[in-house]
């Protein structure tokens, strides 16, 4: 039985004080510096982190109305639940604002997907991590770059968000170098890598449009890649030319000879997509033209390429196939208004056994 | 220095963070009539080791019974981990390339 309440609508009306955090509360003693404890208990990826307090915390949490027990995710590779508390932890430590938190979710939430396959990324000997792209309103309402400089530092949403999915995977998941992380090279973007698409300078659909979401949804897209690489070319004007020089390039992506091994972002600047622009070409004309000067010569197949064993790869004779997979090369339009640059990102093994880029609608925002 | 209160950013409670950890079963100490799984997790050329390492065992008294992963990029499916758990004394996983 409920006693009966003496209570005045004015003092139901106030708010209840915010939940205590169920995560638990480390103290640190008093000869310790802060941050040297954090580093000394496993949780940093090599740079300084915020202290998470419990104040710090409970502002974080301000940027979403998930509640905080709600689980995210089971993240790879020890499987570990993850409740949205639990990423504001990681979200305060890696320096991200209250208003960042809904697009981290997300992208943890993308990561821990069967598709994209966070624990096979981890464990690769190859030098993968996953990227995010972020496409839609979010963008410009938490200041993420898509312009300048836009793969390099100096951004806080876009290092912090990245950062953020990198010390989930190690604290919660438990994937750290040297033990389930097994890449031989490894990427400075395995610290963070994050970055949104200037989709209002761009001469094309979106890749989250392209990926079936509308113009209006915030998204994040992850992709399982390594270190971005330039592609110089300062002489082409036909979009002929250009696409060719592309392509010559995406080629290298792996080794020249590999087909069908991994997908790849395309990232073109400004001054490279004014080309396509000009000449009235859509992002479908351009992948067209990519794919037609990205074919690779065979004699046969190569000893075990896609599942086939050495003995029946002697017997098949083809003579061209693609460098990609349909659907295996996203194109991105990002960076600075000057420059006749574009950039190749290399992703890992393709398709439903490997990597596939996820997209995820941001809620809540 | 001040003391300051920080919240555990790996999620696990005091309960989890230790007692969940499982201690590995004992080494048999032969094996003699033992059955010895061997994971194939479908790398080029694990077929090649693993037979070595089947003839291998096979002088040494040991059941053989051999198994694929659908995928090396992906941990092994729980259904075939139950499957060779319950039907193996022992497992060895096979790399290769």
């Amino acid at each position: 039985m409920t006693p009966p309440t003496t209570e005045t609508p004015s003092d139901t009306a106030t708010t209840a004080p915010p939940a205590p955090p169920s995560n638990q509360l480390i103290r640190f003693g008093a000869a310790e510096d802060p941050f040297e404890a954090m580093f000394d208990r496993g949780w940093s990826d090599g740079l300084p982190l915020v202290p998470p307090t419990a104040e710090r915390v409970a502002q974080m949490l301000s940027g979403t109305t998930r509640a905080p027990d709600e689980v995210v995710a089971v993240v790879p590779p020890d499987l570990v639940e993850c409740t949205v508390e639990t990423v504001a932890v990681n979200a305060v430590m890696a320096g991200c604002r209250p208003e960042y938190l809904p697009v981290v979710l997300t992208a943890v939430e993308a990561a821990c997907t069967d598709e994209f396959n966070m624990h096979g990324v981890l464990a690769t000997t190859m030098s993968v991590g996953p990227i995010i792209i972020v496409n839609g309103p979010i963008r410009h309402r938490i200041g993420m770059n898509s312009g300048g400089n836009v793969l390099g530092q100096g951004n806080r949403a876009n290092l912090t968000i990245g950062r953020t999915l990198q010390l989930v995977v190690r604290n919660v998941g438990g994937g750290r170098p040297g033990e389930i992380d097994q890449s031989t090279l490894g990427n400075p973007g395995k610290l963070s890598f994050c970055f949104a698409e200037d989709e209002e300078g761009s001469p094309w659909e979106s890749l989250a449009q392209e990926r079936g979401f509308p113009a209006e949804a915030s998204t994040v897209t992850i992709f399982a890649g390594e270190g971005p690489r330039v592609m110089v070319d300062q002489l082409s004007r036909q979009p002929e030319r250009l696409a060719k020089s592309l392509a010559l390039c995406l080629l290298t992506t792996g080794h020249p000879k590999m087909a069908l091994a991994f997908d790849s972002i395309l990232v073109v600047s400004p001054e490279h997509s004014a080309r396509f622009r000009d000449a009235g070409w859509s992002k479908q004309r351009l992948q067209e033209e990519l794919r037609k000067n990205m074919m690779i010569d065979v004699g046969r197949l190569p000893a075990a390429a896609k599942g086939i064993t050495t003995e029946e790869s002697e017997s098949i004779q083809v003579k061209q196939l693609p460098k990609f997979r349909d659907g295996g090369l996203l194109i991105v339009h990002a960076g600075g208004r000057a420059g006749l640059f574009s950039s190749a990102i290399c992703g890992w093994a393709s398709g439903p056994a490997g990597s596939q880029p996820v997209t995820h609608e941001i809620e809540h925002v | 220095m001040a003391i300051m209160e920080v919240l555990d950013p790996t999620g696990k409670t005091a309960d989890s963070q230790f007692g969940s950890m499982r201690q590995p079963l004992p080494r048999p100490k032969s094996l003699e009539g033992k059955t010895v799984g061997l994971l194939d997790i479908s790398k080029p050329r694990g077929d090649v080791f693993l037979n070595e390492i089947e003839n291998s065992l096979r002088d040494r008294g040991a059941n053989i019974v051999r198994f694929t992963k659908p995928t090396f990029t992906k941990p092994a499916p729980v259904d075939l981990r139950q499957e060779i758990a319950s039907s193996c004394d022992a497992v060895i996983e096979a790399l290769a390339d």
